[in-house]
């Protein structure tokens, strides 16, 4: 079958690969029928998260057929259409239990890895390296799919792939950073980053209830999907005065929440901190690139919260933690708990609140995935989000 | 900064001696304690950056420096026979004599009641299943069994052991028979963790290495460590019993096994 595989920085190809196997009694196969790409997948690309191999096969937004099952899944039959979250869950564990579904016990395999570099493991996800379990991800003709028993959700016959792929992620993970806002009546909500996760943000801030919601990115046409489809005002990042105007928005109060939907890829405009942080990057000083983050935490109201769904993998510079300890700040991140609001968003879509298919501004073939995720990194082309067909 | 405390540590072991500031618990001393955290977080940063598997064993060699020094354990003293528990007449490890050997401990908590991994575990042959270096175990009658596992490069080691102690759904106690290739010992504790949390689980191995104590360290150098061993067996423990299989990608496809 043919298959994304990653080779190296700035080097993904698509091969052809032996179709994957059940190798665990509660394993499904899935013939996939739509994939998308990721920001989360552009940190692969350039290099930023460590432990992948060359071969690697990437994708974490898949959705599909059910091709076969292990002898444990009884609740999928051959032929059901599923979307799949990118977390693999076992459903049994202390985290599984408690509905902290990304942290699951259960599902690395290299769990000794995180438990070096983060104290404890968190679950396997597809494809995103083998920090993360090393699984083969879904951007390719069928996929292996562990604890199929607990994971995939069925997709009803009318709504269209399209409609529901995004439920294997971006959905899911802007909604979890709005709800961890705790946002009540009469708050304003400031998101950084318009791509695909800012823009669920957004929408999902507003249907939690937000009052505002104020959009920050550079990019024009990111920009004016977030004013016209997601409703947000928004600012422009390049410019400088991104916290005083944030400030005279919301009546020298500040946001009531703040949500980083950049991550450890941020471009900094032309603040001084990005140069610094660009240069200790590349002198291995630091790991990630925390621009945004830190202009969320200065800019957030006293007392507000922090919510972080934008990925980071090492350490940070230079975070203004005197600022977050002394305005009482509240910080809420981390990977999505897809299987918690996997259902309630499908009701959602189904019950005609949101399509998540807004998003989309390409699709494409598998055989073009290289091409895609060139003009994705590049922001080539208008391009917000690309599904591909296998 | 990782070879001065190196070579330090290598000298102490050299004259038998626990570096400075050593105590039960925390066996590195104070001030090599920060530089390790230091100078590891600049090394694991360092290997962090570099997106390549060479960065990777870097940022892991960073993270262990790390780790020892924020909770001021060496796992090095440990498995080069500094620090483990002297004799005493009453050590239910007599198969290993005291002051030789290595001996591990490690817990793990499982979302189940102790009854049910007391039983599990109590059926011998159910090891192999999750403790990787077996290849079998026969209940051979009267408490009595016969162990094989792999030993180094492709051999297999064998011996007979019993079972003693029995503590229903609390604890069970293994010793190897006079005459065995690997002396060594064992037990398993299950305690219930409060408000129906699961159960505690504690396992505590000693085994004299054939190859002596300093063997076990050179071999956790190469990762087959005893500590590493049992920490990763107790890990397919719990998976299996919490979720009925063990997580795995062996066999799985990729780009690699196109040939590309
Ligand atoms: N927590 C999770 O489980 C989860 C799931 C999916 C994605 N993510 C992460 O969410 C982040 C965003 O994902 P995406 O798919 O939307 O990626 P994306 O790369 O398409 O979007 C990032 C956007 O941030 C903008 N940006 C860069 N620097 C900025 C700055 N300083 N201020 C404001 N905006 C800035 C960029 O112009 C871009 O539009 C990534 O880090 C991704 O890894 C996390
Ligand atoms: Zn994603
Ligand atoms: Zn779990």
């Amino acid at each position: 079958m043919k298959a994304l595989c990653w080779f190296g920085k700035n080097d993904v190809r698509v091969e052809d690969v032996p179709e994957p196997k059940i190798l665990n009694p509660r394993d499904a196969i899935i013939r996939v029928t739509r994939t998308a790409i990721c920001g989360s997948d552009l940190h692969l690309l350039d290099g930023y998260i460590p432990t992948m191999e060359r071969g690697d096969i990437l994708g974490h937004e898949f959705m599909g057929e059910v091709v076969e099952v292990g002898g444990e899944v009884k609740n999928l039959n051959v032929g059901d259409r599923v979307a799949v979250p990118f977390t693999i869950s076992c459903g049994n564990c202390f985290f599984c239990r408690r509905e902290l579904w990304s942290l699951c016990d259960n599902t690395n395999p290299n769990a000794a890895i995180p438990e070096k570099l983060y104290g404890f493991t968190t679950a396997g996800l597809f494809g995103y390296s083998h920090m993360t379990g090393g699984y083969a991800g879904g951007q390719a003709e069928y996929a292996r799919v562990p604890f199929a028993d607990v994971g995939p959700v069925k997709i009803p016959g009318h709504l269209e792939d399209e409609q529901a792929l995004f439920l294997t992620d971006i959905f899911p993970t802007g909604y979890m950073a709005a709800e961890n806002c705790d946002i009540r009546p009469g708050d304003t909500v400031a998101v950084w980053g318009c791509g695909p996760v800012g823009q669920f943000a957004i929408k999902s801030a507003y249907l939690l209830g937000a009052s505002r919601v104020i959009a920050i990115d550079r990019v024009p046409e990111r920009i004016e999907m977030a004013r016209t489809e997601g409703r947000a005002e928004t600012l422009d990042f390049d410019d400088e005065y991104i916290f005083d105007k944030l400030k005279e928005m919301t009546g020298g109060r500040g946001p009531d929440s703040c949500i980083d939907a950049v991550g450890m890829e941020a471009h900094g405009g032309g603040s001084f901190d990005a140069y610094l942080d660009k240069a200790k990057a590349a002198a291995f000083l630091a790991t990630d690139r925390p621009h945004a983050l830190r202009q969320a935490i200065h800019s957030c109201r006293k007392g507000g919260t922090v919510s972080i769904p934008g990925v980071y993998g090492g350490f940070l510079d230079k975070i203004p933690f005197g600022a977050a300890f002394q305005k009482g700040l509240t910080f809420k991140m981390g990977q999505t708990h897809v299987q918690k609001y996997l259902r309630p968003l499908l009701k959602l879509i189904e019950d005609g609140k949101i399509d998540p298919s807004f998003v989309i501004t390409h699709r494409m073939r598998l055989e073009d995935a290289p091409q895609g995720y060139h003009i994705f990194k590049n922001k080539q082309d208008n391009c917000i989000k690309i599904v591909l067909k296998p | 900064m990782a070879t001065s405390e190196t070579a330090l540590t290598q000298e102490q072991i050299d004259r038998g001696e626990a570096p400075q500031g050593y105590t039960r618990d925390v066996n590195v001393g104070e001030i090599e304690r920060w530089a390790s955290a230091i100078g590891g977080g600049a090394l694991a940063v360092y290997g962090l950056t570099r997106g390549t598997y060479g960065g990777i064993a870097l940022a892991l060699l960073g993270a262990s420096l790390v780790h020892r020094g924020t909770t001021g354990h060496c796992y090095a003293y440990d498995a080069a026979g500094v620090n483990t528990a002297k004799s005493a007449s009453d050590n239910p490890f007599v198969s290993v004599e005291g002051g030789r050997g290595v001996k591990v401990e490690k817990s793990v908590t499982i979302n189940r009641s102790p009854g049910e991994l007391y039983n599990f575990w109590l059926n011998f042959e159910n090891l192999p299943r999750f403790m990787n270096h077996l290849e079998e175990v026969r209940v051979t009658g009267d408490g009595r069994s016969h162990w094989v596992a792999k030993g180094p490069a492709g051999t297999s080691v064998e011996w007979d052991a019993e079972s003693y102690n029995l503590k229903e759904n609390e604890m069970i106690a293994w010793r190897s028979l006079e005459g065995s290739q690997v002396a060594n010992a064992g037990s398993v504790h299950f305690t219930p963790a409060p408000e129906g949390r699961g159960t505690e689980v504690r396992v505590v191995l000693k085994y004299d290495p054939p190859a002596g104590v300093l063997g076990a360290w050179v071999a956790k150098l190469f990762g087959e460590a005893p500590e590493q061993q049992i920490e990763e067996d107790l890990r397919r423990f719990k998976q299996l019993m919490e979720t009925g299989e063990t997580a795995t990608v062996t066999g799985q496809t990729s780009g690699r096994t196109a040939g590309a």
